[in-house]
């Protein structure tokens, strides 16, 4: 056989395997193949090749698209977007330095910004969740409310933020550094989503002024009011961050 | 407008996984190329393939990640692996053996074997998202195809020895 023939008798197979050919061209191939063992075995082998690629990938199409890869998230972030892989790995590494490695120093750091830390991880954790971002929907807010009042011994509020343009989605329960902390997930018309993480045992000032700290893009309002610390983080400016941290606290004690 | 680059995603995410065969990979290059779709929108023709266009956006990106080595692990890990939980012990050795042959193959020929094998592209269509000839696409996929064969029975061969 010709190179040239040879080069069109491989076209056709590669073409008969992928479901290219019309009627005709389709029984001529396999006219070919019951006289060439060699070529059928390995017509066989390309479409066992292409089954198991599709089985082996077609799962991530049904996976929830991070929320970064929305033009909502990237339009509304004054920061450039920082990768989201990146940062939940490079938080959760140092989350897990501060842990293990340099516990004696996280020790040291006052539990307010451990608090803020943690709240931050929270944040970068549940926020692109797609199906569960919450343990507890908001139409079983009453339940949700008791049963983290429960758990961290205390009175605890989901606050509505009217007027700030974002709806309560629900909350959880989460591990704090002293003990069971709760998180509100908060999200406006946009899909942007805010979280409020609120923690028991705070030794309390006696004062509660608003402080912000920075952890990679997310922004943290932060507080202590009458023994529980509050953060609240976003993906937003400041400014923005502080009409709504405003509106948390109105909420709360109203 | 928003919606027919966000309707691609899932798409893109799927190819990505496959060619990166790592799922921070393929999601940092799944946003880059959408990054660079955004800030070049206005450059696509309205009414011409959306898929096309984004795929060939792609494929420029995952060059671009190549050139400054942000790829050079492309082994496929077992983290890419999605298996469905009706497959049986066979079908998941398969499927980890063809996970491990596409990550031994070179860059060019994955490309090729996986927008016509998992994309379904058309042979046609896949000359322009690469922007290669027709003749180049076929002689890719024939030498890709077969490699993955060689690879995949090479990698059987241990097991049908211990049986003889």
């Amino acid at each position: 056989m010709s190179k040239r023939a040879k080069q069109l008798l491989e076209n056709e197979l590669h073409a008969y395997v992928d479901g290219r050919l019309d009627a005709a061209r389709r029984a001529e191939v396999e006219t070919w193949l019951t006289e060439h063992p060699v070529d059928a075995d390995r017509v066989a082998a390309y479409r066992q090749q292409n089954d198991t690629m599709q089985a082996l990938f077609n799962p991530v199409m049904h996976e929830p698209v991070p929320l970064q890869m929305y033009p909502q998230a990237r339009r509304r972030s004054y920061v450039q977007p920082m990768r989201y892989a990146a940062m939940v790995s490079a938080m959760v590494l140092s989350g897990i330095l501060g842990w293990s490695l340099h516990g004696a120093e996280r020790n040291k750091q006052p539990p307010v910004m451990a608090m803020v830390n943690r709240a931050a991880l929270a944040h970068v954790v549940y926020t692109p969740e797609i199906l569960h971002p919450v343990e507890v929907g908001k139409e079983q807010e009453e339940q949700l409310t008791k049963w983290l009042s429960k758990r961290l011994g205390n009175n605890i509020k989901a606050p509505h933020l009217t007027g700030t343009g974002y709806e309560l989605m629900g909350g959880r329960l989460l591990p704090g550094n002293q003990g069971p902390v709760a998180q509100f997930m908060y999200q406006d018309a946009h899909g942007l989503r805010l979280t409020l993480y609120i923690s028991g045992k705070m030794a309390g000032k006696g004062e509660a002024s608003f402080r912000y700290a920075q952890e990679g893009k997310v922004g943290v309002f932060y507080w202590v009011d009458e023994d529980l610390g509050y953060a609240l983080s976003g993906e937003m400016d400041k400014a923005d961050l502080l009409r709504v941290a405003n509106a948390v606290y109105k909420g709360l004690n109203q | 407008m928003d919606a027919i680059i966000t309707e691609q995603i899932p798409r893109l995410r799927r190819y990505a996984r496959a060619l990166t065969g790592d799922r921070f990979a393929a999601d940092d290059l799944v946003q880059d190329t959408l990054e660079r779709a955004w800030a070049k929108l206005h450059m696509w023709r309205r009414g011409s393939d959306m898929r096309a266009w984004m795929f060939s956006i792609m494929h420029n990106t995952f060059i671009n990640h190549i050139r400054k080595n942000r790829l050079d692990t492309v082994s496929m890990s077992d983290d890419a692996l999605e298996v469905p939980t009706r497959a049986t012990q066979e079908d998941f050795l398969q499927m980890r053996d063809l996970a491990s042959a596409i990550g031994k193959l070179p860059y060019e020929y994955r490309e090729v074997i996986l927008l016509i094998g998992l994309e379904q592209m058309s042979y046609e269509e896949v000359a322009q998202v690469l922007g290669i000839p027709l003749g180049t696409v076929m002689s890719r996929l024939s030498r890709g195809r077969e490699r993955l064969r060689t690879l995949m029975a090479g990698e059987n061969t241990p097991v049908l020895r211990r049986v003889k």
